[in-house]
């Protein structure tokens, strides 16, 4: 697919051959490949693409803070290069980790972008009256930055950016780890900046869903343009390939399984009560004893990852050899199902509550998910879990025993695969895996048998003496997961495990968890994609430290059931759960 | 416990040696400063800019001046006329010294009256100018002596004849090169324990350490490895050097010395492992060696004499390691200590050692809380 617009005086940002790279060779890495694109004014255009796709490097080209190797852009009709200084005037732009000053007030920091932009006095009242009601944030002006929400902290950065109005907006990631409400929100306020006041907005994004809201949609991947279309244009030719499945018996992931091993689909996920199949071209669905297909309608995930099939057909994901079994299988019976146990479960920090009278329990075998934005408290009883951090009151267990007051060899039983994959970066991927393993005392034959395991299970081989700083992300993960596994723990505690690896890496890492789940391994996960929900058999939705809601991931979408929406999705659930605030949930079986 | 700590050891080895920039910090740095510090650190002067006014003129105050000039630890930067001129050199820093001959000096040595001369100093740095002082002093001493054995008059009733035992030339390298010794391994001691449980908070891989089966203790063991077995290494080749090319004399025990670089280790791993405890990220682990290393090394008798200290600071010298490191170094260098000799500088060494590795297992338990 190749850009159908053509160069003229309406493009907001031009751009030709454009070449980024970073580091010396060898170990120099193209972020941006040869891109050339146009964006026309006055739209919503979506860079979309996981991390590592080259997104920041290519605004920050945009915005004139990085000098290109090659190639020209054109913003504004300014070629960027040579006037930087005048684009940067004329624009605004939203880094991820945008500079509130978080001992500033909500006033204050406005106040301090204005002077930093020299906004004229007499136009600021105004100006801020304007932006504050835009972003709902005029009822905490004088609160402090810093104890805000995630999502009223990008909205207040947002305001920060627009307090000149820029003709032109650039948003990096505006929408990560935002709860979905206030992603919502941020997207009402981008529609209207382009609506009313003729912005044309970038932004990027790696929530795929996130595509269909766009005018246009640029898709990136490894620094290279693989698409710019209509949202709709991406998905056209999908239809008719897209159905799901449903079995009256047995569990989705079962199901999922199954169907992802026939030759004729090229990739099923679950979806709500479905299991969502793509189809080769030409292919109609295989037939499925006593169960149903119904036809889908494509969306952009559908798309990418098609795209992304055709890149990569040579390294498709290692065939589907069991994983390891738990290595006291026979004595599983002998256990306690209920593997882990917490009840009131409170944290406190001074007086703010960041986890508040939490109960839940996990029964043996269980992927259990823990749902909810930044903030609302998953990883802080995530870490009182693991024995990280002691809780403030109530009882949790885990495997039968507190872990935090446990002698060291409980902790054996664990995993534990840390948000934003703590590896030892200067350290290489052979040494990574044999410092975890001897670390969890395993030795001898047993320590090269599993060292061997887990570069031919996580396809690691080709790694196996590079740094893992500089493994590509999803090999990180592969790794931080291969890490966790060396000692087969009973159970498995994923913190935030897929966010910003791409589509077909967290299918398989979803296949991976699946079969470990199916071999009597307990599972604790955390996520903010609302859609890896569907993964889990049981999950709790938390936010501002409690429990909205609890069950199975059809039960939670049957609470958000009405008329209106006979079929919500888990995010549209999530929607309805924190803005009809119920009671809390207590304890659940 | 013992495979783990090591595997831990493994791991902490690799991490520093495998970086290019810890690489140079560790091997690099220490051995251009020994280089830097041991030409550069020298209470020896040598060319002194003098300026002389000398308004005699006559033969025995070209006589004097000609010592000035001939000593080689003075330079004759200007001759003055006038007075008011002494005032323009010292404040513009031309001269350091002004050597004042009056015109009846000549006059007054040959009539047997005592002939006085003047020197004016600057003193904006103390410690320059008194040995400077000290300099002159010694050329007017033998001035003095000449004359009087040169016009046959009575030499004075006692001649002070000095000798410096340890160190014959008083040759200030030989006073500096062991304290760097004790400075370095301490520096490099430092930034192996103190930041590195501070880097491993900061990129998230702490966390992943405690929940494997390594206990508090075993984390703290394993971080300790490295730090002594580089700090030792470190010393040894500073050693090395100090006596092969620095040629300070090396009278003591090799034995003797390792005994107390091991205890000296231990004190310094415990202080840089109770930073480490306290510090949440890189950043404080970086002020804490630096709030520490600066009061350490001033208060450690490198420079400045101990005794010459107020007596509360004294007293506040017991607690810190390079203290009693620094006898224990020069003991063996220069004099040849023995280990009875030193008895009273290793016993509160291993005193401190084991009061802040103790306090750095509390504070690491209580941390994680």
């Amino acid at each position: 697919m190749t850009s159908h617009l053509v160069e003229n005086d309406t493009d907001a940002i031009a751009i030709q051959g454009l070449h980024k790279s970073f580091g010396k060779a060898p170990h120099a890495t193209q972020a941006v490949n040869n891109v050339s694109l146009h964006v026309p004014m006055g739209t919503v255009i979506g860079l979309i693409g996981p991390d590592g796709a080259g997104k920041t490097t290519l605004m920050r080209l945009m915005a004139g803070l990085l000098t290109p190797d090659a190639g020209s852009v054109q913003v504004l009709g300014v070629n960027v290069q040579k006037d930087p200084l005048t684009v940067q005037a004329s624009i605004g732009y939203m880094p991820q980790h945008f500079g509130l000053y978080e001992d500033l007030t909500v006033q204050e920091n406005l106040t301090l972008y204005a002077d930093l932009q020299g906004v004229p006095f007499a136009q600021r009242p105004d100006r801020y009256q304007q932006l504050l009601t835009m972003t709902g944030l005029g009822a905490f002006t004088d609160r402090l930055a810093g104890r805000l929400s995630g999502g009223m902290k990008q909205k207040l950065g947002l305001a920060c950016t627009l307090v000149r109005p820029p003709r032109l907006l650039l948003l990096d990631e505006p929408t990560v780890g935002v709860d979905p409400v206030s992603r919502r929100e941020l997207w009402a306020i981008v529609y209207q900046l382009v609506k009313e006041d003729g912005m044309t907005v970038l932004l990027s994004t790696a929530y795929l869903d996130e595509a269909e809201h766009c005018d246009q949609v640029i898709l990136l991947h490894e620094g290279q343009i693989l698409g710019q279309d209509t949202p709709a244009a991406f998905t056209q030719h999908l239809a008719g390939r897209v159905f799901g499945a449903k079995r009256a018996q047995g569990l989705r992931r079962h199901l999922q399984a199954e169907l992802k091993q026939h030759p004729h689909i090229l990739d099923a996920v679950i979806d709500g009560d479905w299991v969502r199949v793509l189809l080769t071209e030409q292919a109609s669905p295989p037939a499925l004893p006593d169960g149903v297909w119904q036809p889908l309608p494509p969306r952009f995930e559908d798309a990418f990852v098609l795209m992304l099939h055709g890149q990569r057909t040579a390294q498709t994901p290692p065939a589907l050899a069991p994983i390891t079994p738990p290595h006291s299988e026979p004595t599983a019976h002998a256990r306690p199902s209920e593997v882990i146990a917490v009840h009131a479960l409170t944290r406190r920090f001074g007086a703010f509550i960041a986890v508040n009278t939490v109960s839940f329990s996990v029964q043996r075998g269980e992927i259990f998910g823990l749902l909810g934005a930044n903030g609302a408290g998953k990883s802080t009883t995530f870490r009182m879990l693991c024995g990280l951090l002691p809780a403030s009151s109530g009882a949790l267990s885990v495997a039968g025993v507190d872990l935090f007051t446990a002698a060291a060899k409980a902790r054996a039983r664990i995993g534990y695969m840390a948000q934003k994959y703590a590896l030892y970066e200067v350290l290489s991927v052979m040494q990574n895996l044999k410092f975890f393993a001897r670390a969890y005392g395993l030795k001898g034959e047993h320590l090269s048998r599993r060292l061997a395991w887990a570069l031919a299970e996580f396809d690691l081989g080709h790694y196996r003496d590079t740094n893992s700083g500089l493994l590509p992300l999803g090999f990180k993960q592969r790794l931080a997961m291969a890490c966790a596994l060396m000692h087969e723990p009973d159970i498995l505690f994923l913190d935030e495990p897929t966010s910003g690896v791409d589509p077909i890496e967290r299918r398989a890492f979803w296949g991976r968890i699946n079969r470990l789940a199916d071999q009597g391994v307990t599972i604790m996960i955390t996520t903010h994609f609302m859609d890896e929900a569907e993964y889990c058999d049981r999950l709790v939705i938390m936010s501002q430290g409690r429990i909205l809601a609890a069950g199975t991931p059809a039960a939670i979408r049957a609470q958000a059931q009405t008329e209106a929406a006979p079929n919500p999705s888990m995010e549209d659930a999530f929607i309805a759960l924190i803005t009809e605030p119920t009671q809390p949930m207590g304890a659940i079986a | 416990m013992w495979q783990r700590i090591i595997a831990l050891a493994i791991k902490e080895f690799q991490a520093l040696l495998r970086d290019p920039k810890s690489r140079f910090v560790i091997a690099g740095s220490p051995l251009i400063q020994l280089l830097v510090f041991s030409f550069a650190a020298t209470f020896d002067l040598s060319n002194i800019p003098i300026a002389i006014y000398n308004q005699d003129g006559g033969q025995a105050a070209q006589a004097l001046v000609a010592r000035f000039e001939g000593s080689g630890h003075f330079k004759n930067v200007a001759n003055i006329r006038r007075e008011s001129d002494i005032a323009r050199v010292i404040d513009a820093q031309k001269a350091l010294m002004v050597l004042t001959i009056g015109p009846r000096f000549e006059a007054d040595l040959r009539t047997n009256q005592p002939a006085t001369v003047q020197l004016i100093i600057d003193g904006r740095n103390s410690n320059t100018a008194a040995i400077a002082l000290s300099y002159a002093n010694t050329l007017i001493a033998d001035f003095n002596t000449h004359w009087q054995t040169s016009h046959q008059l009575r030499a004075p009733p006692s001649v002070i004849k000095t000798r410096a035992w340890f160190n014959p030339n008083l040759e200030s390298r030989w006073f500096i090169v062991p304290g760097i010794v004790a400075i370095l391994m301490l520096v490099v001691v430092m930034v192996v324990t103190a930041l590195s449980v501070a880097r491993e908070r900061e990129q998230g891989t702490f966390d992943q350490l405690l929940v494997t089966p390594l206990r508090p203790v075993e984390i703290l063991i394993g971080k300790a490895i490295p730090g002594f077995a580089i700090g030792l290494l470190e010393g040894s080749i500073i050693i090395f050097l100090a006596v092969n090319a620095f040629a300070v004399p090396f009278e003591g025990h090799l034995l003797t010395l390792y005994i107390g670089m091991g205890l000296f280790l231990l004190s310094a791993i415990g202080i840089g492992l109770m930073i480490s405890a306290l510090a949440t990220t890189l950043q404080q682990a970086v002020l804490g060696v630096f709030l520490f290393l600066v009061p350490a090394i001033i208060l450690s008798g490198f420079a400045t004499p101990i005794a010459n200290m107020p007596p509360f600071v004294q007293d506040l010298t017991l607690i810190n390691p390079m203290r009693y490191f620094m006898i224990i170094l020069r003991g063996i260098f220069l004099e040849g200590s023995s280990f009875q000799s030193l008895q009273n500088q290793f016993w509160p060494l291993a005193l401190i050692g084991l009061v802040t590795l103790a306090t750095a297992r509390w504070l690491f338990r209580h941390r994680m809380n």
